[in-house]
């Protein structure tokens, strides 16, 4: 078996980076952007942690902790968006909320 | 023990795969979790045990709940008793189920044989995340807990109950 280098942590984070990418373009659902939302954030902390520990520095992790406090912020936020979609218009299309007022 | 790496990777892209192609929502909640505790495993490979605890904890296990709760609100009624049903068949668990068992006895034979830290990556222990926390990125600690506030004052006022003189069809 080959040894895990950088390389292949790289490619991994940027795989999943990209499926969440992927589903945030194709799906209409709010739920699913979300959560695609969701795999973006955490294979960008895939990508700083892996980088961290390459260098033997503790700032990779610190970094993820902020990516993780920043996808608390935003889900809290996006739920909240959903449930004022759902009530509004009942349905989580995304296309349905397309004009502003204004 | 790179084996342990490339089978949790893997599982990571085969579970994220399926969280994007899914119909339901809670199917693809089900595989999001698989996809992050796999990356948790990831994270502890690479030397990471404190932000592999974290992503159980916090992205796993809260961000998660949080989605859930959202999900039972938003399908009340007796619509959802026949949903509830139907997610009970095991065609639905059986897929999440079988790469949280893979995850499962990896992380028993990691703990089993104390599986080193990958060759190239170097373990960095709680202790000197927290001490380059509360030193040098200080002041982005207290940047993030601005932004929880934040995020929670923007939640609220979100989803406050509507006012009578909301028009339908505006924000």
């Amino acid at each position: 078996m080959l040894p895990v280098s950088m390389d292949t942590v790289l490619a991994l984070a940027g795989l999943l980076f990209a499926m969440g990418l992927v589903g945030v373009l194709v799906r209409r659902n709010v739920i699913f952007i979300l959560m695609s939302i969701e795999i973006m954030l955490n294979a960008s902390g895939l990508a700083f942690v892996a980088a961290g520990a390459r260098w033997h520095t503790a700032d990779g992790q610190v970094m993820f902790l902020f990516v993780l406090a920043m996808a608390a912020a935003e889900v809290s936020v996006g739920l909240a968006l959903v449930l004022r979609l759902h009530h509004q218009w009942s349905t989580l299309d995304a296309d349905v909320a397309s004009s502003l007022r204004g | 023990m790179s084996a342990t790496f490339y089978v949790a990777g893997a599982i990571a892209l085969v579970a994220t795969f399926l969280v994007v192609t899914r119909a339901s929502a809670v199917h693809a909640l089900l595989y999001l979790i698989v996809s992050l505790l796999s990356v948790a495993i990831i994270f502890y490979q690479l030397g990471a045990p404190f932000v592999a605890a974290l992503e159980v904890i916090i992205y796993a296990a809260a961000i998660m709940v949080v989605f859930i709760f959202v999900m039972m609100m938003l399908n009340l009624g007796p619509r959802s008793v026949e949903q509830e049903r139907t997610w009970l068949m095991p065609a639905i668990w059986v897929g999440p189920g079988v790469l949280a068992l893979i995850l499962g006895a990896e992380l028993v034979y990691a703990l089993a044989i104390s599986v080193p830290v990958e060759a190239g990556f170097g373990l960095v222990t709680p202790k000197q995340v927290g001490q380059r926390l509360f030193g040098a990125y200080f002041i982005g600690l207290e940047l993030a807990s601005l932004l929880l506030l934040a995020g929670l004052v923007g939640a609220l006022h979100l989803a406050r109950p509507q006012r009578a003189t909301d028009v339908k069809g505006t924000i």
